[in-house]
Parts: structure tokens; C-alpha cells; sequence
């Protein structure tokens, strides 16, 4: 594993009029982590999430994506990250296959790129004698696994995903996190929100945002020292209550 | 006056919802429904609030049964159902005067049963519904639910998507109600959860898994459980997978949980493999199961 950042941000900050949703929040990460970026309901991870895939324009500060610039480079983040959430995935009135199409070419892969990948894709997921079936019949768990797969479908360098197992059964929540280490292992940055605190654990740093700022920021094991916790629902509970 | 329900079953076209699920509710228990997206949650509470019919089997709620009775039974519960379902462009005190209303009683009547919950979104009562934070709507949401002062309390889902501090404190809340009298059903997705609850069912594809105090069901785990832990988690996991003994092997926190097929199961010659595959640092040393992992032994 190299060791070269690519997530770099310095005083991020987003203010909403007077409110400063993201308050001069820093922080790096580097190739092939899994990056856990944990907070509160309302502690201002997603307008943080949305200023570093480049849909929302920072208020000030600096951060730059996969090498590129979130003020200048916005476009060019786009094409070399992936993302996912649980709210939008897949397109359920479109087959599995379709939607592999779908991305695919919005990513700018080319047709015989895309067929060979959607192919391999869909038999290591298993999902041959559903690919030609509509998503949205798809149980959750297993949509969740394809949506995942096709945010890593162009080679992206990081992926972000936002809340990707909630609800999700505890058996499929491991495969996924699977899925995730493999990635990881494989090179790809992996930035990721939960509110599933042993999840928390499986990341290689976590950050915690209290009221817009990062009040907290290292691997599990040492964050527990630091809080004197047990486990990283303990640390959560301690910083996000005050 | 709890939850009475026999054999229940409800089909959707192809898909069976629910399958002849049968359990019972004491009164003033706190009982919960411990289950993944798509395992029929939702569709036993909407039976349940007699807002569905069941294809086959009874069920009675507070004593009345939910087909013939259902117009008792909707003046006896309150509902808090998994998607927020108030009046977004009414305020929070017109929410909670509507409701009120709806129900042949006011805001003052019962005030004292909502009050520690009511009094954290009432500097805002003059706001739409539709512009709270998540936090506040599930308040008012439940303060709504409680209004006409009902014998059982049915609860959606109301810690999805929630953080942990506010999880905790919306358990607290219910525990406090649970203290003055009400019968609580309350549905979740997180196993860890399952802890807070007097008993619980465990439900997967529209089927009961088991039925009992959470203590219980972790004691009857049963095979024995190890923690292995190695510096490479990816190398750690499709190791344990590719050992021929291996019975279960799910990441768990810092932790793999490992279950093995063999009953004189030696950890020693786990390590020795585990080396062999040049994993380092490694620990391997007996635990206790946990609601997840009796859910997932279950399951599979």
C-alpha cells in the first residue's frame, strides 16, 4: 500500500447563512483506506459528503479529491470517484442488466468495456438468472451488493458510500463489508458513513463530526483508549453527548 | 390487555409476507420485533392496527379482535408508523391538537403522558411539521401516537436512520412509558436493540426465527463462539473461509466470529493454519454470542 493522499482537506468550511453546517474541518486519506466518517443526525457529514464529490461549493477552506479540486475540478472528481447511498442506487424499473448499461455509460466506459465487465459482475455476484429482471424485485440486500459493484464499475480511486447497509440483514451487512475489504485491499479509497457503531470498527480511521466540526479522528483502537471506552459505540456516546 | 396473535398469515401476489406467525404480548411488556427490511415487519403491525386484513389466523389487541373489533381497537392504540405521517403544513401544536381532537380528548387531558417528551419540540411549536429536524419529527410523531392516552403502543421502525445518541434516548423514553402502564410492539432493525426489549421475536422472510427474553436466546447459542483477530482483516476473513472446519465466520466489530464444525474444536490447530497463511498477531480466544449472532444461526 502506498501512502499517498487522496482525499486532502484543510478548513472546509460550508456556511448556510450565519450556520456553519461544516466548521474548518480537516483531515487526510490515504490510498486504500477505509475511511469511516461517523456524526450525529444533523452533525453536517452529507453537506460535508457533497462538497467533497463535488455537488456542493465549499463556503471556504481547501480540499482537494483523487488529486483534483473541489472549487476548479468538480467535473473531473465526478469521473474518478464512486458513490453510493442508500436513498439513491439503482434505478428499479430498469433490469439488473440495464442498469449496469446505464452506469456504465454514463461513466464513459466504452460498449465492449461495459459488456465484459457486466458479464464478469454479474456472475461473481451470482445474479445470472436475475439479470434480466427488474431491480426493484430485487430483495434489499441484494441490490444493495449490485449498487455497490456498479459504483466501483469505472475503476473509480475512492468510493464513497452513505449509510449503505441500513436495514440491510446481518448476514448481507457482512457481505458487504466483504465486498468492502476486497475493494480496499485492492487499492480503492473507501469513504464511508454508518450508524452501525461495530461497523465503525471495520475502518481503518474513523472521524467523528460533532455540530459541523471533527471532534475526533483515529484508528478505533486508539480512540477507545482515548475516550476509556469499550467499544466505539462507547466513544460515540461520550463525544456526540458532550 | 397485551397482543394476542395466532397463525397470521398475508400474501402479496407471489410474495408471502407474513407465514403463519403465532406469539403473545403480555401486558405492560415492552416486546420487540427483531428483523431485516422486507422480513414482514411492517405488514404484521398494519394487521395488527387493523389497517390490513390477514389472509389466515386471528389476532386481538387490548382484547379485541382486529377484524371485528377493529373500530375499539383503533380507540385503544397508538401508531407510530415507519415513515413520518403527520400534516407537514400543520404546525406541531396543530398536529398535536388534531390528533388530540380526532380522538375526543385535548392536549391538557393527558399532557402529563407526553410531557418529557413534548417538552424538548414544544419551543417549537409554532414550526410546520414538514420543517423539523428527524430528531423532533419522530418526538412529535410519537407524541401524537400518545395522545388519547392508548393501552398498547405500536412502534415502526422509529430508530432507523437515527445515531446512536438519539437511539439511546428514545429507548430511555420508552422504557418511562413502559413505567406508566402502556403495552409497547416495537419493531427494529438493529439487533443490538434487542437487549432493551423484556422478550422478542426474531423474524426473517416473513418468519418467526424464535421467541424469547434476549438472555435466553444468546444462552442457547449453540455451538461455542471465538473472537480471532489478525493485523490483515481482508486475509483474516478468506482464510477462515477457505479452512475445511470452518462452520461460520462473520467480521464482528475489531473482531472475526468464528464457529467451528468440529466439537473438540482445538484453537491451537486454527492458529497454526491461520499462520501457515502467513497471518501475524494472531488471538483467538472464546466469547459470547450476541443477539446477531443468534439471528444469523438461525437464519442460515
Amino acid at each position: 500500500m502506498s501512502h499517498d493522499e487522496v482525499i486532502k482537506v484543510e478548513g472546509l468550511t460550508k456556511m448556510f447563512g450565519d450556520f456553519a453546517a461544516v466548521n474548518a474541518i480537516s483531515f487526510e486519506v490515504k490510498k486504500g483506506e477505509i475511511f469511516g466518517f461517523l456524526g450525529a443526525n444533523g452533525a453536517g457529514k452529507t453537506t460535508a459528503m457533497k462538497m467533497l464529490i463535488g455537488i456542493s461549493h465549499p463556503s471556504s477552506g481547501r480540499a482537494t479529491v483523487a488529486g483534483f479540486d473541489v472549487y476548479t475540478q468538480a467535473e473531473d472528481i465526478k469521473k474518478n470517484i464512486g458513490y453510493m447511498s442508500q436513498k439513491f442506487a439503482l434505478y428499479d424499473d430498469l433490469t439488473v442488466k440495464e442498469n449496469i448499461n446505464f452506469f456504465g455509460g454514463i461513466y464513459g466506459l466504452t460498449r465492449k468495456r461495459i459488456k465484459e465487465k457486466s458479464e464478469a459482475l454479474i456472475q461473481e455476484l451470482g445474479l445470472e438468472n436475475v439479470a434480466n429482471q427488474l431491480v426493484g424485485a430485487l430483495p434489499l440486500g441484494w441490490k444493495q451488493k449490485l449498487s455497490f459493484s456498479v459504483s466501483l464499475f469505472h475503476d473509480p480511486k475512492i468510493v464513497f458510500l452513505d449509510e449503505p447497509t441500513g436495514g440491510v440483514d446481518p448476514i448481507t451487512r457482512r457481505q458487504f463489508w466483504e465486498m468492502i475489504y476486497k475493494a480496499a485491499h485492492q487499492g480503492t479509497t473507501i469513504f464511508v458513513t454508518t450508524h452501525y457503531m461495530d461497523e465503525a470498527e471495520y475502518c481503518d480511521r474513523v472521524s467523528i463530526m460533532v455540530n459541523g466540526k471533527i471532534e475526533a479522528l483515529d484508528t478505533p483502537k486508539k480512540l477507545k483508549e482515548q475516550f476509556q471506552a469499550e467499544s466505539m459505540n462507547d466513544v460515540f456516546l461520550k463525544l456526540a453527548r458532550g | 390487555m397485551g397482543i394476542s396473535v395466532t397463525n397470521i398469515s398475508k400474501s402479496y401476489k407471489n410474495a408471502k409476507a407474513l407465514q403463519d406467525i403465532s406469539f403473545e404480548v403480555k401486558p405492560n411488556e415492552l416486546f420487540g420485533i427483531i428483523g431485516p427490511d422486507g422480513a414482514g415487519k411492517t405488514t404484521l403491525f398494519r394487521i395488527l392496527t387493523t389497517l390490513l386484513f390477514p389472509d389466515q389466523g386471528t389476532a386481538t389487541v387490548a382484547g379485541f379482535d382486529v377484524v371485528k373489533d377493529y373500530k375499539k381497537i383503533r380507540n385503544s392504540v397508538g401508531y407510530m408508523p415507519g415513515k413520518f405521517s403527520l400534516y407537514h403544513d400543520l404546525t406541531v401544536e396543530e398536529n398535536l391538537n388534531f390528533f388530540a381532537t380526532i380522538f375526543g380528548t385535548t392536549i391538557e387531558e393527558n399532557y402529563n403522558l407526553i410531557k418529557d417528551i413534548y417538552i424538548q419540540i414544544e419551543p417549537f411549536k409554532d414550526r410546520r411539521a414538514g420543517k423539523l429536524s428527524g430528531g423532533m419529527k419522530q418526538k412529535l410523531a410519537l407524541s401524537c401516537a400518545l395522545i388519547h392516552k392508548p393501552k398498547v403502543l405500536f412502534l415502526d421502525e422509529p430508530t432507523t436512520g437515527v445515531d446512536p445518541v438519539s437511539r439511546k434516548e428514545f429507548w430511555e423514553m420508552l422504557k418511562r412509558l413502559q413505567q406508566k402502564g402502556i403495552t409497547i410492539l416495537v419493531s427494529t432493525p438493529y439487533m443490538d436493540e434487542a437487549a432493551l426489549c423484556d422478550r422478542v421475536a426474531l423474524i426473517q422472510d416473513g418468519k418467526i426465527l424464535q421467541i424469547d427474553t434476549p438472555e435466553a436466546i444468546v444462552k442457547h447459542y449453540p455451538t461455542s463462539l471465538y473472537n480471532v483477530r489478525s493485523t490483515n482483516m481482508y486475509q483474516l476473513i478468506t482464510s477462515l473461509k477457505t479452512y475445511e472446519h470452518h462452520h461460520s465466520v462473520y467480521p464482528f466489530g475489531e473482531f472475526v466470529h468464528y464457529t467451528d464444525t468440529r466439537s473438540d474444536f482445538n484453537p491451537e490447530d486454527l492458529k497454526v493454519y491461520l499462520e501457515s497463511k502467513t497471518l501475524s498477531d494472531i488471538q483467538i480466544e472464546r466469547t459470547e454470542a450476541t443477539i446477531e449472532d443468534s439471528f444469523m444461526e438461525l437464519s442460515t
